[in-house]
């Protein structure tokens, strides 16, 4: 049990290396790239007391920020999704705060997982780009790049979780 | 008195995410105004030395394309100096002042980006020179091909370089044929190309012109490269001919003059 913040430390630091050193430079087609440190996210311990997860998602996002010169955009973004979570997972796994404690994510359908994953990814993405372009003026390449970027991060992330999964076994 | 704890209590999460939102909101509206001090950027310690390690590594296996960019510079200089040289050996010798020894304007700095985007609508490059090297704020970078960008924050020993493309630069160009001169921006659309704005109708404007910095502000000298005129139809596009997704040794210009330039303008304008 005292592992596990060692073990988040460990996803903390190496989602945000990916990002920056990686992720950031891909730019498919021209525009689209991929956020995947979000992921600490959806693996953090749900907990009732929510001001951990809040303050860590502002310093998750604070740090991408210093490595790509964006201000506090994502920052805004990820607090913002870690905001949110609690009431999507009780949309979406119709579980209340009791269930917390013997919640594991693997053990629930995949329909269920994707649905939240992918709620909270193309929110965290709207977001961020919609900051990024700082007006209101290229609302449609905004969509773009939200929709092809949110595709990307979503193969991603169940890409990472599907070969991480199956080693721990 | 009880009501509100009850408020607070009851909003706690909240509020404190509003909190950390305005903080956010504030970075940002901060990270698009021009002259303000920037301590979330890329050119502190600990980023600035993540991706001088990583672009360690690609100068490495970048290095054969480097040195044929090098090849040509030295060429091109060298038949600069060439030049020079029979001008000493002749007439001129007498009027000939070295700059280098009294009244230099420009001092050339050199250095390596160690952190490059072309990709979004405000963009900025992080390069491996800082204070400890002359680098401050506002001082032009260029490479052997054309502009860059202009630093904006400086650390210790990396500074950050408002890129040209980025909609918040502006920079003073003219047309190398004719003294007519504009200013230059970028709309966010393609890195390759940026536009010219401001200049007067009398200007005669062809296909394939030659655009260079006019000289006007103090901080590009006059006559670096920037671009070629593609199209005048909806505006001024000009292609630059940097590649700016390809950028790895840049200069940086130190003006001597700035300081009194700026102070003279100032004085003017009371």
């Amino acid at each position: 049990m005292s592992r596990k913040p060692f073990y988040l430390a460990i996803i903390f630091v190496s989602l945000i290396l990916i990002q920056v050193l990686v992720l950031n430079n891909i730019r498919f087609l021209g525009y689209v790239n991929p956020y995947i440190y979000i992921a600490f996210i959806f693996v953090y311990p749900y907990k009732t007391n929510r001001f951990p997860i809040i303050s860590l998602a502002f310093l998750l996002g604070l740090l991408v920020d210093m490595f790509a010169d964006s201000g506090g955009i994502h920052a805004m973004a990820t607090a913002l999704i870690a905001y949110l979570r609690p009431s999507f997972f009780r949309t979406f796994f119709q579980k209340t705060e009791v269930d917390y404690e013997f919640f594991q994510m693997n053990q629930e359908s995949f329909g269920k997982i994707f649905n939240f994953v992918a709620s909270l990814t193309i929110i965290h993405h709207f977001v961020v780009f919609l900051l990024v372009n700082f007006s209101f003026s290229n609302l449609l390449s905004v969509l773009i790049n939200t929709i092809l970027s949110a595709i990307f991060s979503l193969i991603l992330y169940f890409l990472g979780n599907f070969i991480l999964t199956r080693k721990q076994q | 008195m009880q009501q509100l704890i009850y408020f607070i209590q009851k909003y706690k999460y909240f509020l404190f995410f509003l909190l950390l939102q305005i903080i956010g909101f504030t970075l940002t509206i901060n990270n698009h105004s021009y002259h303000r001090s920037k301590f979330i950027s890329s050119a502190n310690a600990i980023t600035g030395g993540v991706y001088e390690k990583k672009s360690n590594l690609r100068n490495y296996l970048n290095l054969k394309d480097e040195n044929q960019i090098l090849i040509e510079e030295n060429l091109a200089l060298k038949n600069k100096l060439s030049k020079l040289e029979y001008f000493l050996d002749s007439v001129y010798a007498k009027t000939v002042i070295d700059t280098n020894s009294f009244n230099q304007q420009f001092k050339f700095i050199d250095g390596k980006i160690s952190k490059n985007e072309f990709h979004k609508p405000y963009n900025y490059l992080t390069i491996n020179r800082g204070l400890k090297h002359g680098v401050e704020k506002e001082m032009a970078v260029i490479n052997n091909k054309g502009i860059i960008g202009i630093t904006d924050a400086a650390s210790n020993s990396y500074s950050r370089v408002r890129s040209i493309l980025n909609r918040n630069s502006k920079v003073n160009a003219r047309l190398k044929s004719s003294p007519y001169f504009g200013s230059l921006s970028w709309d966010g659309k393609d890195y390759n190309i940026v536009q010219l704005h401001d200049i007067p109708r009398e200007a005669k404007i062809n296909l394939g012109d030659t655009i260079m910095t006019g000289g006007n502000s103090t901080i590009f000298p006059k006559g670096i490269l920037i671009g070629t005129v593609i199209d005048k139809t909806n505006g001024i596009n000009i292609k630059l001919f940097n590649d700016m997704s390809n950028l790895e040794n840049v200069y940086i210009i130190k003006n001597f003059h700035q300081k009194e330039i700026k102070a003279l303008e100032n004085v003017n304008n009371e």
